[in-house]
Order: structure tokens, then sequence, then C-alpha cells
């Protein structure tokens, strides 16, 4: 499988403070990963790094196999990554269509359209005339996740999904997750909750202040090594 | 109970058939008005325009500039250089001030886009007194004193004086007619949904591919070319003009952000109700001298702090009114 995307020795700071110290990470055509890792251990300044939100050294970020760590990140949302961002961030003046049809503002062609994301979530299509702020907390993560995909993106990177929502409207975004992927993105997923990033990803990384502390697959981990690589001791 | 989701609302609807009666009546206001009603009405349009393109700039673009006053007398200067020593119509070179404002705009934008909030604002301040003492160095137009618009030039507008009174003032009604629509429609095109998003939230936006810099730079460079027309038209009714009646920074930035501000920055029918309030203020207060500046100071200050949405943005929130349909809302069907 050829290379999609790799972090070679990514260091990250805002001003002075060192967010991210020689991170490495490849990711694979068609792979999910997950990435767990504390609060504060750097998921989201990874995340932000590699959709361009913050700036790099260059050849830090390789995106088949161009240096994007110094690009904005509408250049890199024209490239075909796309991030559904934490806490999703939708734009509360505009209604959910409004919503989705800015994200196929990069006209990138590719499976995903209106149709498609109302396909996937069919409660979309009945409110996609309303506020998007009107819309519940797992409602609006569907919008933020069908915005994303609008934009027919190769690489879509997911920063906690779950957060603040009720484990029922969790379990109903996961089960559409295998039909996002199904279309042959890449994934990358960053999620506090372990076991759901590991039950829909082939491997997982930890990252621990700042530092990648595991590389596994799935399959092979065990609980101890992630307990360990977790929090930095022997459980 | 069963419900339908619509763009306008009765009150838009109503709204719409008032403005188009009301713009019947205004347009024919030189059968019916007085000489100095008429230029009064007509300055009321031009600042309705320059606020409602200042409030799209800096309310919808978060480009707050305290400069604009640079486009106001540059268009104005372009009337008389263009008609004086160019010999174009003043119309003509009314459009065509916009057209080099909007070629100016560009370079000026590359050089102050580099700076941030406060910074910008007096970027954009520290531009307009460019302008102000380069046009003051023109001799041919008068220098530091002014200069006044030939006979020749003002009776190619119109041979009579009530004529010249009609043309200009449906020229100022048209011009805040033209932007008020524009605005309008600009708003609700997909450009403008991307300018919403990035007043929204300039990250998502900026991840979506939106280049955020290109967008302000469109909206920039479009409000400028507007302004210098707008200035062009307010100096073909005072047909004199001099660096510092051009390039005031009082009477064409700080008044309006004061009919913005008031009336509701970030939305369409802010700077109508502030323009009313602004000149229902003017002209009541206009004889009790620098009393009129401080009431006007005191009453920028109450809404502030006491509404700092604007009379429009408490309208909006206790009655839930729009007269422009912008957003979509849910309704319940009878």
């Amino acid at each position: 499988m050829p290379e999609v995307l790799s972090l070679n020795a990514l260091d990250a700071r805002y001003g002075d403070f060192q967010a991210l110290f020689g991170v490495d990470m490849t990711l694979a055509e068609g792979e999910v990963i997950a990435i767990i890792g504390a609060n504060g251990a750097g998921k989201t300044t990874m995340l932000r790094s590699i959709s361009g939100l913050l700036k790099n050294k260059p050849g830090q970020i390789v995106y088949r196999g161009r240096p994007i760590g110094g690009l904005r990140a509408d250049v890199v949302a024209h490239l075909g990554i796309a991030l559904v961002p934490e806490g999703r961030q939708l734009f509360p003046s505009l209604s959910v269509e409004e919503n989705l049809l800015l994200g196929g503002k990069v006209g990138r062609p590719g499976p995903w359209s209106l149709e498609k994301v109302y396909d996937l979530f069919p409660i979309l299509k009945e409110r996609r005339r309303q506020a998007s702020t009107s819309l519940s907390g797992g409602q609006q993560q569907m919008v933020a996740i069908g915005r994303a995909l609008m934009a027919n993106p190769d690489l879509v990177m997911f920063d906690e999904i779950s957060l603040g929502l009720a484990p029922v409207v969790i379990k109903s975004i996961y089960d559409a997750l295998p039909g996002i992927v199904g279309e042959g993105m890449t994934a990358m997923i960053v999620e506090q909750d372990i076991l759901k990033a590991l039950s829909v990803s082939s491997r997982v990384y930890c990252l621990q202040e700042g530092r990648v502390s595991l590389e596994a697959r799935t399959e092979d981990v065990t609980h101890d090594q992630i307990t360990q690589a977790y929090f930095g001791v022997v459980a | 109970m069963s419900a339908r989701v619509t763009r306008s609302t009765r009150a838009s609807r109503v709204g719409t058939v008032v403005a188009a009666l009301a713009l019947l009546v205004l347009a024919a206001a030189p059968w019916w008005a007085g000489r100095a009603d008429m230029r009064l009405m007509g300055e009321i349009y031009l600042y309705l325009s320059l606020a409602c393109l200042w409030n799209l700039m800096a309310g919808y673009a978060g480009l707050v500039s305290v400069g604009q006053q640079a486009f106001v007398g540059f268009g104005g200067y372009m009337l008389f250089a263009l008609t004086i020593f160019g010999g174009l119509h003043p119309i003509a070179a009314i459009l065509a001030a916009g057209l080099l404002a909007a070629m100016l705009s560009v370079p000026i934008a590359t050089l102050i886009f580099r700076l941030k909030g406060a910074y910008f604002a007096i970027g954009t301040w520290v531009i307009a007194e460019v302008f102000r003492l380069s046009f003051a160095q023109i001799q041919a137009l008068g220098g530091g004193s002014g200069s006044s618009l030939p006979v020749g030039v003002v009776k190619s507008l119109a041979a009579s004086r009530s004529g010249r009174e009609a043309l200009s003032y449906w020229l100022a009604l048209g011009a805040a007619v033209i932007v008020i629509l524009s605005v309008y429609l600009f708003l609700r095109s997909r450009r403008g949904l991307a300018l919403t998003a990035i007043r929204d939230s300039e990250v998502a936006a900026s991840g979506l591919g939106i280049d955020i810099w290109r967008t302000k730079l469109e909206v920039y460079v479009v409000t400028s070319a507007f302004t210098a027309v707008i200035g062009g038209l307010i100096f073909s009714q005072k047909l004199r003009i001099s660096p510092d009646a051009a390039f005031s920074v009082n009477d064409w930035t700080a008044f309006v952000i004061f009919i913005v501000v008031i009336g509701g920055i970030g939305t369409l029918e802010g700077p109508i109700i502030g323009t009313l309030v602004f000149f229902a203020l003017r002209e009541t207060l206009a004889d009790f001298g620098t009393i009129y500046l401080m009431v006007l100071g005191l009453v920028a200050i109450v809404v502030m702090l006491k509404a700092p949405k604007g009379i429009w943005g408490l309208v909006r929130d206790r009655f839930d009114l729009e007269l422009f349909p912008l957003s979509y809302r849910v309704r319940k069907r009878d």
C-alpha cells in the first residue's frame, strides 16, 4: 500500500511552549489508525499541524510525497485533507445545508455529495433548513462529519467525535464510520474513548507528553501496554 | 403540529412591499419635496450607503477600518480631476473613480492586511492621512485650500438648477438602492456564505479550503470602489473640495461608525436604523453646536453598554424580526 501521510520528527510549538517532540508516524492508503492519549498529550496539536492550522517545517509533514508542513490550512484542504474539528466548529449563522455546502467548496471530485451525506445521516435531510445550532449535539457532530466528507478528502481526521455525547449517540456515529471509510478513505481517529477507537482501527498510536509512547497493531495490543503508554506507569 | 421551513417571514414580505412603495414615493420627491428637504434626503442616502459598505467590511469581513475617508476623498478628487483635466462627463468620472479606487485598493490591502486588530485600524487611518497630505500637494487641484467645480462641468449635469438638484437626488437614491441590494445579494450568494462562515469561525472556514485572505481582499476592493463612487457623488453635490473636507475622519468615518454601531453591526437593517437615528439627532440638535457632538457620544456609549448588538439587535432578539431574509427559520403551519 502506498504511503499517504508521514510525520518525520514533527516538532510543534505554540510560541515558547513545545507541544510535540519528534513525532514519527506513517499512514498507508485506506488505513484507519487510532490516536489515543491523555489530555494535553498533543493529539489535537498534531491534527492542527497536519491540517495547516499550525505552521511547521515543510519536510516534517509529507503528504503523498509532497512536503506540506508550511502550507496554509485552505491549501491543505484543497490537497484532500479534511478535519472534523474538536467541538465541531459549525457556523452558527448558517443552516445545516449551508454548512454542508461550504464543505464542498474545495470542489474535489469524488463519491460524496449532499445526497450521499443525507443517505448516511437521514436526520440531517429533515433538518437541512434549520440553524445548525438548533440541533442536538449528536446531530451537530453529524453535520461536522458530513461537512468534512463533502470535500471528498483522501484523508479525514476525526478529533474527539464522541466528546460530550450520550453513549447511544456515540454508537450511532461509530456505526456510520464503516460506511465512510469503506469508500477507500484513509482516516485518523483521535479519541479519549480508547475501546471505541480501537474497535474501528487497524493500528494505534499513543501519545504521551508530546511523544509517541506506543505504536502497535490493534489486534496485538494488550491492556497493560496501553496503560503503560497512556499514563507512563506500570499498572 | 406540522412545520415548514422558510427564509422569508411575514415581516420580511410586508417589508418588501412597504419598501417598494416607499421607494416609489421617494423617487417622486422632486415633485413633492422642497429644495432643502431634497438636499437633506440626498445626504441621508449617501450616508446610508457609506454605512452599509462599512458594515459589510467591518461587520461581516471583520476589517475594522477607520480610514475609509481615504476612498471618499479619493472619489471626490477624481471627480474634479477627471472632469477638469480629462474632460469626462461628471457621471462617467464618478464611475471611473470607482474603478481607479478598486485598482488602488489592491496594493493598499497587501500592505495593511499584514496588520491585525487595532494595528489594522491605525494602519488604515495612516493611509488616509497619506492621501490627504498627497492631495494637498497637488497645486493644479488647489493644493491645501482646494478648488471648486467649474461652471461648465456643473452645467453639463443639467442645464437648470432644479434639473441638477433632481438629478443629484436621484443619483444618491439610486446609489443607496444599488449598495443595499448588492450587499444583500452578495450575502445570499455562495461567496457571501463563505464570508459569513469566516465571521463565525475563521479556523473552521480555512479548514474547509476557504481562502480567508482572498475573501477579505475581495470585500475590501469592492467596498473601497463603491465608497469612492459615493465620495464622487458627495462632492458633486458640494461642488467644492478641499483636502480637509475630502479626507475628514469625523465626517466620513466617525459618523459612519456611529451609525453602524448604534443601528446594529453585522446586520443589514442596522445601518438603516442607525442612519435614521443619526439624522434625527443631527436635525434636532444642530443648533446647539458642540452639545450635539456630546449627545452623539453619549448615545453611542449608552447603546454600546446597554445594547451591544445595536438597536436592531435589540429589536431582533425581542421580536424575532428580520426585514432582509438571510437566515432560515422554522414556522408552525396554521
